[in-house]
């Protein structure tokens, strides 16, 4: 044991580097796990909030129903259809899946962990997002069916449109705290103010938007099964389908981690200060609150039409994010001088 | 020239680009040529992050893998090509056809070299090139350049809105 202590003693930059490693591994682990417990947690809020109970039968609190489906998908036949495009078909849920997990990386959980420091962190998140288009893109077009290429056309138009503003809805904060640096922006929140207050209308069309690039209820249209089937997966079985389905839940842990991380000060919170052990508390308690956000929103909210949807999106999101950075701008310059 | 973790995953991503790029050329089936672009585009991103230019690389990727490709791949899907199209594509790709093409990038080609032999060459990574430093020179020296590329936008918009307008 001494000899393998004095060797990484010896080499402290291979150390380093397996510390980060094993860091970056939990953080995928731990990700992987909220999502699958958020399926739980969903099915189970959906049932309170609509009188009903919800899977309770297996397990505490019906906790073992998540180990109990990801057994029984594991498990299903996966079958590829003889009619679609063979390797885009196998690559897409892999993508899905592959990119959620991906923007990870860039979020500061906690000061020490996360996954990587970049300096362009903010825009590294944006250019995976538009890459995640392509995941849901090619599931449609690969299934060569119908009912998948219209769900595919829908999200593909619906990502593409509110990609535009949840970027230009963003730069203000960049404004503000003049870094991409997503550590940084949350230093200058602890600093400052939570940029939730000044930066109301970003938070609004940013949190639209994010349901949107999710395609979450209300912005599910893509996947509208009453005039769809299953959208742009209805040609996908086993644990593909799975990567989809918990794809999904990644996306909302990772917009509500990202929305923490962009507007409520990430783990700031009171007594973090005096008591650094409270930072991934805080930072937990404050992603929860907007995991059952998005799902209170699935258990109120109504579809739209899908003219509606892309008509909100250029009409009013686009010039309210527009007029929000022009407004910060003037206000950073004003303070500069 | 040192043969660096840095130097060296430049050069696996400058193959990866060609190798993509030359899939592009002779793919048959437009969707998988289109991805194959994007591929490229990515290993040309990754290529700017070696050269310590982050910034471009990661505009490279929303500007064109993540925008401008979609909206190609978008339009290939709604025209649902099928299996003719392969078959059209399979004629027209002749040995014939390939001889011009392949004498002008031939051409280019022994250009590059030639200013490549004088050498221009910069080693990878000398300097990053953050955000700060792009705004200051898009605002400053190439102020009237980006006023003119704005302009020319705003008529596309316009011409958009236009030709999309219900009467």
């Amino acid at each position: 044991m001494d000899a393998i202590a004095n060797w990484f003693a010896a080499h402290p930059q291979f150390s380093a580097a397996l510390i980060a490693c094993v860091k970056a591994v939990v953080i995928l682990l731990a990700t992987v796990l909220v999502a699958a417990w958020m399926i739980w947690l969903e099915r189970r809020l959906l049932g309170l909030w609509q009188d009903r109970y919800g899977p309770n039968r297996i397990g505490p609190f019906g906790l073992g129903q998540v180990v109990a489906d990801m057994i029984k998908i594991f498990f299903k036949e996966d079958w590829i259809p003889p009619f679609v495009d063979k390797f885009t078909f196998i690559f897409a849920p892999a993508l899905a899946m592959g990119l959620m997990l991906m923007m990870f990386a860039v979020v500061p959980v906690v000061p020490g962990w996360g996954v990587a420091d970049l300096n362009i962190g903010l825009l590294l998140f944006l250019a995976l997002a538009g890459l995640e288009v392509y995941a849901v893109m090619l599931g449609g077009w690969s299934s060569n069916s119908k009912y998948a290429l219209l769900g595919g056309l829908r999200v593909t138009a619906q990502t593409v449109s509110y990609e535009v503003f949840m970027g230009i809805a963003l730069m203000g904060i960049v404004m503000l705290a003049g870094s991409f640096n997503l550590r940084d922006i949350v230093q200058h929140q602890i600093d400052g103010y939570w940029n939730i207050i000044p930066q109301f209308f970003g938070f609004c069309t940013f949190v639209v938007a994010a349901v949107a690039v999710v395609h979450r209820t209300p912005f599910d249209l893509p996947e509208a099964e009453s005039e769809l089937a299953a959208g742009f997966h209805t040609e996908y079985s086993g644990m593909k389908f799975g990567m989809f389905f918990v794809g999904e839940y990644v996306g909302i842990v990772l917009v509500s981690a990202i929305t923490v991380v962009l507007f409520f000060g990430g783990w700031s919170g009171p007594g973090v200060a005096s008591h650094p052990w409270l930072a991934f508390p805080w930072f937990a308690l404050k992603c929860l609150f907007f995991m059952s956000g998005f799902i209170l929103l699935r258990a109120s909210l109504p579809r739209p039409r899908y003219d509606q949807m892309m008509a909100a999106g250029w009409k009013v999101c686009l010039p309210l994010s527009l007029i929000n950075l022009l407004g910060t701008a003037a206000v950073v310059l004003a303070q500069g001088s | 020239m040192t043969l660096s973790a840095a130097n060296l995953f430049f050069y696996f991503a400058a193959l990866i680009a060609v190798v993509s790029t030359l899939f592009v050329i002779t793919g048959k089936n437009p969707v998988h040529a289109l991805l194959n672009l994007v591929v490229s585009l990515l290993a040309v991103a990754g290529m700017f992050f070696m050269l310590g230019a982050p910034f471009a690389g990661v505009l490279e990727v929303i500007v064109y893998a993540g925008a401008i490709m979609v909206l190609f791949v978008f339009v290939v899907m709604m025209l649902n090509l099928g299996k003719a199209t392969t078959e059209q594509e399979r004629a027209w790709l002749k040995p014939r056809s390939w001889l011009a093409p392949a004498a002008l990038a031939g051409l280019l080609l022994a250009g590059l070299l030639t200013v490549l032999a004088g050498g221009g060459g910069h080693p990878a990574a000398l300097a990053e090139v953050d955000a700060k430093q792009v705004g200051i020179v898009l605002f400053g020296p190439y102020l009237l350049a980006v006023e003119l590329a704005s302009m020319l936008l705003l008529a596309a918009l316009v011409a958009a809105y236009h030709l999309g307008k219900h009467d």
